[in-house]
């Protein structure tokens, strides 16, 4: 599935009320480690298929769920479940860092 | 997944890792790159390179990196973005494990990198992100109009005091010895920043926090007196260290863990190559790692011409 972008405007109905799982990243444009993510947050939205939806939040145009999450440093990746924020995971350093918190949280990509 | 047996498996793809790869798929043998993260490897975080060449109005580093890994796939390489746990490099053939799978192949190319130094403080790893950075270009944005420290005193420290003096309210840069080692061309531009203080013969032993970071502590080195700096950013930049974590033991290293090889980027166990910043190498940069790349190819293509047919 192609990656989604949540704003303040679509995040109650697209993240919250989600019916599925919701990966968000924070990110802003000029952010060196959020670009270094973006391959990666490519590939899992390409192999997510049904089961998860991955999205993206930019911090510049949405200070408010920023705030909300008390987003400190980007990237940081949060997973939505059932309108409930899990762990968030701060600038991960490897796929498997992302892989490993994904499957702590009972969701597995193969 | 082990199913079937690659001529050459990478680790890593950094510039080093993906010109073998070109390299090595162009030769016709079945390349494999495994990228822990993202195609370019440091050269992703170091913004703008000025220094490679071909470029002539420069070039992006993560744009680099992307056109190195598409030229690669050009001919047929591969990549997975798996992160290798563990090798397996005098068995025949040599056994890879990542973090999803296991690979056999024939011949392996470490292009693992270098990754920044630590100061090695107990409470650095848990500040990262929340005051601690290790790249001024990355995360200079996030101290705007703020105090920060930069840590060492080399060409990299320098650059990133001037990077930030850009950005930030005041800027006191910290070195344990009493002259800063980098180029006297930066250290002039250090002294018209204006708002950089330097701090010599002092080394920060504490970093000081509630939930980030809000100062440090500077031990004079000679006479031991300890102060308080108040800040709200520690920036890290004494050098570099080989990520070789992952073959020690495995082929002979220096002591500082660079694995040793000559030109041919041979290590010291049959159908192990080290390309890059990995290797022992009087200069790391983007072409030279590229450099080690080609040449590994070569040395690559002998070795597997000299195995016996299976």
């Amino acid at each position: 599935m192609p990656i989604r972008t949540v704003s303040s405007e679509n995040f109650e109905r697209d993240v919250l009320q989600a019916e599925k799982p919701v990966l968000a990243e924070f990110w802003a444009p000029w952010c060196g480690y959020c670009r270094r993510l973006g391959p990666v947050i490519q590939a899992l939205a390409e192999e997510a298929g049904e089961g998860l939806v991955v999205a993206q939040i930019n911090v510049d145009e949405n200070e408010e769920l920023e705030t909300r999450f008390e987003v400190m440093t980007i990237p940081t990746l949060i997973l939505f479940r059932e309108g409930k924020a899990g762990q968030p995971l701060v600038n991960p350093a490897s796929r498997a860092e992302i892989d490993e918190w994904l499957s702590a949280q009972g969701i597995e990509i193969r | 997944m082990a199913e079937k047996t690659l001529d050459v498996l990478i680790i890593g793809g950094g510039p080093g890792g993906y010109t073998a790869a070109l390299y090595c798929a162009r030769m016709g043998y079945d390349t494999l790159v495994a990228e822990k993260l993202s195609p370019g490897g440091q050269m992703v975080l170091a913004g703008f390179l000025d220094n490679y060449p071909g470029f002539p109005e420069g070039i992006d580093g993560f744009e680099l990196g992307e056109r190195m890994r598409k030229s690669a796939e050009r001919f047929g390489a591969k990549t997975v973005f798996e992160e290798v746990t563990a090798v397996d490099l005098a068995a025949t053939p040599k056994r890879v494990t990542t973090h999803r799978g296991e690979y056999l192949a024939r011949a392996v190319i470490v292009a693992t990198g270098a990754e920044p130094r630590e100061l090695g403080l107990p409470e650095e790893k848990r500040l990262v992100g929340r005051g601690v950075a290790y790249c001024a270009t990355c995360d200079g944005p996030r101290f705007k109009g703020k105090r920060v420290v930069v840590a060492g005193g080399g060409d990299s420290a320098v650059t990133d005091a001037l990077t930030l003096s850009r950005i930030c309210e005041h800027v006191t840069l910290v070195h344990r010895r009493e002259a800063l080692s980098a180029a006297q061309a930066y250290v002039d531009q250090l002294e018209q920043a204006g708002n950089v203080t330097f701090i010599g013969g002092a080394e920060v032993v504490a970093i000081r926090h509630d939930r980030r970071v809000t100062g440090v502590t500077i031990k004079d080195t000679r006479t031991g007196e300890t102060r308080d700096l108040p800040c709200d950013g520690l920036f890290v930049a004494i050098g570099r260290r080989p990520a070789s974590d992952l073959v020690l033991g495995q082929v002979a290293t220096d002591p500082e863990g660079y694995i040793l090889a000559d030109e041919t980027t041979r290590a010291s166990l049959p159908g192990v190559f080290a390309v890059g910043d990995v290797r022992t190498k009087a200069a790391r940069q983007v072409i030279t790692a590229a450099a080690d790349g080609a040449a590994a190819a070569r040395s690559v293509a002998a070795y597997l011409r000299s195995l016996p047919k299976d």
